[in-house]
């Protein structure tokens, strides 16, 4: 019977849970690497045995972890991240100039064909690549070179490169995100680099709301079936792009706050997708106390509140940018981490919802891999 | 012999008990003791000090002999307590935070 792996990466270490397809009792192993910080744990789509976790504490710093066995022993692989060239500047906090300096690794993302070629957004900003299952890793230097960098400058979370979408269609072209710089795009595969940050307005963290760069996207995503479609959840504002990120538009329709971190699209039906609304970016919880998860049918603009099993009362967690997932069950399952601890199921594509567990620690990323 | 205490989270990792013995030639600096360390476990590379300019993590302390080296040129030798084995030297996370 086919089942799910959901990978969870948080404050204080990483969490497998495993149950079958019915997504009812549900397996917790953990925690694995206890009193590190994870900020992620991912598979490879092609070698589900296949794990790359992110792991870093501010006393150690950053290690990369392997798992050939599908997270049961994992292995240290290299960490050296080397800016390569000239290291330049971006702004501080203050609108200051600050020279890029490696903080840690906030997300990795295997490649669609090859498990031993990842991809890891770092802090500072900036792309690495490796082709050899994370034993070395080489900057893609277009990126940071793109001529724009002097003007990115930290999220309240650091200056992280949060986000790696892989087009399908197409293995040259690659979506990233950067707090706060905004999208970019790759068409050759990671040589040159181009914004897509047209049509994000963005009036309370820029002195030109409508500047090429320095947009606080908090995180992107597309269905595989439609790779030119992406959405976007901004700092404020959920968008969506119709021709690969050219131009933007605001789909935040009737949601109670257009600001929150995630944003996910059904496994089986491209234009359903999912956000969580979280009151404003002073107050880091969701509207009301309540914490609901919002599906759009439409692509965006038209949005219901998902509730069903949800906390309706008195709920202050926050749910962060790489704490959602969906898994590829004839029934497309939908999960969600928060910093409560707590890791939400949905088997039913977000009508109903259970806890699988209720006191990790703050949940910082969520993955799950569809096992056959 | 050199005695080499780690802390719990660099023992775990190393997979190692909370102390270590390295042999080095020479004078015995913390430099040598620490190039040591690292080529017996590799994965404690990078968690102590930088990767590439070898400077001191900022959360990371190196003790001794009720001392603190932290802060000491990495090519002065230790003292003699440490090069004998007498005494162990210490690698240690500074307490703030946790």
């Amino acid at each position: 019977m086919a089942g799910v792996r959901v990978l969870v990466g948080t404050k204080k270490g990483a969490f497998v849970l495993t149950a079958d397809g019915a997504r009812c009792e549900w397996k917790v192993d953990g925690p694995h690497f206890a009193g590190w910080e994870i900020y992620h744990v991912t598979g490879s789509p092609v070698d589900q045995n296949r794990l790359y976790a992110s792991q870093s504490t501010g006393w150690f710093g950053q290690l990369i972890q392997r798992s050939d066995d599908g997270g049961v022993t994992w292995e240290p692989m290299n960490n050296e991240f080397v800016y390569e060239g000239d290291v330049g500047t971006h702004l501080f906090f203050d609108g200051t100039p600050r020279p890029w300096e490696f903080k840690r690794v906030w997300h990795l993302e295997p490649s669609l064909d090859d498990p031993d070629t990842v991809y890891a957004g770092v802090e500072d900003a900036a792309l690495f690549k490796s082709t050899d299952g994370a034993a070395g890793w080489s900057e893609l230097t277009g990126l940071r070179g793109h001529g724009s960098g002097e003007k990115w400058s930290p999220g309240a979370g650091g200056m992280g490169l949060h986000t790696i979408v892989l087009d399908p269609s197409n293995a040259q072209r690659m979506y990233v995100a950067i707090s706060a710089a905004g999208v970019f795009r790759t068409d050759d595969g990671g040589n040159t680099w181009s914004s897509k940050n047209h049509g994000l307005v963005s009036p309370w963290e820029l002195p030109d709301p409508d500047a090429e760069v320095g947009h606080c996207v908090h995180r992107i995503a597309l269905h595989p079936a439609n790779p030119s479609t992406l959405y976007m959840q901004k700092h404020w504002d959920v968008n969506r792009s119709d021709d690969g990120g050219e131009t933007w538009y605001e789909v935040s329709g009737n949601l109670p706050s257009d600001f929150g971190f995630v944003v996910d699209v059904h496994a089986h039906e491209p234009e359903t997708i999912y956000v969580v609304p979280i009151k404003s970016d002073s107050e880091h919880f969701p509207p009301d106390g309540r914490l609901r998860v919002y599906r759009s049918r439409t692509g965006g603009n038209e949005w219901e509140a998902l509730t069903n099993g949800l906390p309706q009362e008195h709920c202050y967690v926050d749910v962060l940018r790489d704490s959602m997932a969906v898994d590829s069950l004839d029934e497309c399952g939908v999960y969600f981490g928060t910093t409560g601890g707590q890791v939400y199921c949905s088997p039913d594509g977000g009508d109903t919802w259970s806890a699988i567990v209720r006191d990790l620690p703050p949940v910082y990323s969520v993955e799950v891999q569809t096992l056959p | 012999m050199i005695r080499v205490r780690l802390p719990y989270h660099l023992r775990n990792l190393a997979g190692t008990g909370a102390e270590v013995e390295l042999e080095i030639d020479g004078p015995v600096t913390q430099r040598k003791v620490l190039d040591a360390l690292e080529a017996r476990y590799p994965m404690l590379r990078g968690t102590m000090r930088d990767l590439t300019t070898h400077q001191r993590r900022p959360f990371i302390r190196f003790f001794a002999c009720q001392e603190d080296l932290s802060n000491d040129d990495v090519d002065a030798a230790l003292p003699e307590a440490v090069a004998t084995g007498c005494e162990p030297y210490l690698v240690v996370g500074s307490m703030a935070g946790g």
